[in-house]
């Protein structure tokens, strides 16, 4: 994730060009939606994961306003169906 | 920055569009020209005058194409920068450089939105991003309520300190006859209005309306012979960051830090110098931000002091005198009329709301979600 194939930073030290994450992470900033229209209220967050990088994402399994920066999160395939690619979501690590 | 000369040129005319909502058949390019042809007059100028031409709107991919097609002229030296709201500070310094260069004699930078009108959703379109547009971030005020979570959670700033900020910009903008709000507010309301991205309800978010205007700039020796006093460029600075949320380096911690240090150091001046304070207040959290990162309180302590009404019209700072971006207008790039009202607090042309005794402005923009900084510090001839 994150691939930037032209980026400096991918030959750099600073970045390997392909990280391989174990899936663990931290809520860095969250934040609950609340769509003017359809549809309930939702969670976006920004989480660091532990090999050093940081994507938007949401935190699923638990209600949106419950995600609490500093929370310890697991990585989770979500796939949406239909035409739409899978994409990366979390979930709370068990304990946590 | 380095390479400018504190004082070399100066703001010698200002005008806004119509602002609010304009006339339907408005076109963003009907409203910089309006703004051109008022700002003119302001400062006793013609079209055959100007061979400099700044300009930027979210609705013209080459503005600069069409306002000059529009006005009948072909001028010298063209900068149509585009970076968000903070565009026009970016060409406070661009105009600077070009007139001391001899690129240009008298350069105008001028903006037009009809948001309100089109639709947001027309005016500004939103770019796909991979790795954020499928998490639905309603942006893009979930990106600055990602920052302030993450202010809140760092330096304990709370709902009520974010609604202090909105609270005060709403006792200017009734100090200010063309603001669009027109009621008083209070922290409850603001608290309870509709939720956005939380912690922002409604009332932390900026207006959404139609508006423009333009700004005359010249050299500091031709500004002397104009019609009105001239308000002198005495620092600017700039930085980017990122351009998306996501790669934002620290949450609580703006460019401003860098650009207001340029500024400052191009003018020669302190945080303590400066009697007025213009801020690009897209949404609460950012005029907390820009007041700790623009060193007038502490990294941290954003909240509290604005808290019990330091940056309201009794307060001890005067911050965004006209209303906000929060009450007064915001046609998506804002920070034009920002440069606007600090050129008319230091001419003392603000009835109500005028600060006694300024003789020193900041207007600070902002761009994208906190990714474009610019700061241009603005005096009289008794600050230079």
């Amino acid at each position: 994730m994150l691939r930037r194939p032209s980026s400096t930073l991918a030959s750099s030290a600073r970045l390997p060009a392909a990280t391989a994450s174990n899936g663990l992470g931290t809520v860095y900033a969250t934040t609950v939606v609340h769509p003017a229209r359809e549809g309930g209220p939702y969670n976006v967050a920004l989480i660091d994961c532990d090999e050093g990088f940081r994507l938007m994402s949401r935190v699923e399994g638990i209600a949106p306003e419950a995600v609490r920066i500093g929370m310890r999160v697991k990585f989770r395939v979500h796939r949406p169906g239909g035409d739409e690619s899978p994409y990366p979501v979390f979930v709370p690590m068990e304990g946590a | 920055m380095d390479g400018l000369q504190r004082g070399s040129a100066a703001i010698v005319g200002v005008a806004e569009s119509d602002l609010g909502a304009v006339a339907s058949e408005m076109s963003p390019i009907d409203l910089m020209a309006q703004g051109v042809h008022r700002a003119l007059a302001d400062c006793g100028l013609g079209l055959r005058d100007v061979d400099g031409l700044l300009c930027a709107t979210a609705q013209s991919r080459t503005s600069g194409l069409a306002l000059a097609e529009y006005l009948g002229i072909s001028p010298a030296f063209v900068d149509t920068t585009i970076l968000g709201g903070s565009s026009f500070m970016f060409h406070v310094s661009h105009a600077q450089a070009a007139l001391t260069l001899g690129l240009c004699k008298v350069a105008v930078i001028a903006y037009g939105s009809t948001q309100r009108t089109v639709g947001r959703r027309h005016a500004s379109v939103r770019e796909y991003n991979p790795y954020e547009t499928r998490f639905r971030p309603f942006l893009p005020s979930t990106a600055y309520a990602l920052a302030a979570s993450r202010h809140m959670h760092r330096y304990g700033t709370t709902r009520e300190q974010l609604a202090a900020v909105a609270v005060a910009a709403r006792e200017w903008a009734l100090l200010n006859p063309v603001a669009w709000e027109k009621k008083p507010l209070t922290i409850a309301e603001v608290l309870s209005a509709r939720m956005i991205s939380y912690p922002f309800t409604v009332r932390d978010c900026c207006l959404v309306t139609d508006g423009g205007g333009a700004v005359i700039m010249t050299t500091a020796e031709r500004a002397a012979s104009l019609k009105k006093a001239p308000v002198y460029v005495l620092g600017c600075g700039q930085a980017i960051t990122h351009a998306n949320i996501s790669s934002m380096p620290d949450l609580t911690v703006t460019g401003a830090l860098e650009s207001g240090r340029a500024a400052y150091a191009m003018a020669g001046l302190a945080p303590k110098d400066i009697d007025v304070v213009e801020l690009y207040d897209a949404f609460t959290i950012n005029t907390i931000l820009f007041l700790e990162d623009l060193g007038f309180c502490p990294k941290g302590e954003g909240g509290r002091f604005v808290a019990d009404g330091r940056i309201a019209p009794k307060g001890s700072l005067p911050v965004n005198t006209n209303g906000g971006g929060l009450s007064y207008c915001h046609p998506g790039m804002y920070g034009l009329l920002l440069l606007i009202e600090a050129t008319r607090q230091l001419r003392h042309e603000c009835g109500a709301r005028q600060v006694a005794d300024c003789a020193t402005a900041i207007a600070h923009g902002n761009g994208g979600v906190l990714s474009s900084q610019s700061t241009v510090i603005l005096g009289t001839e008794a600050a230079v």
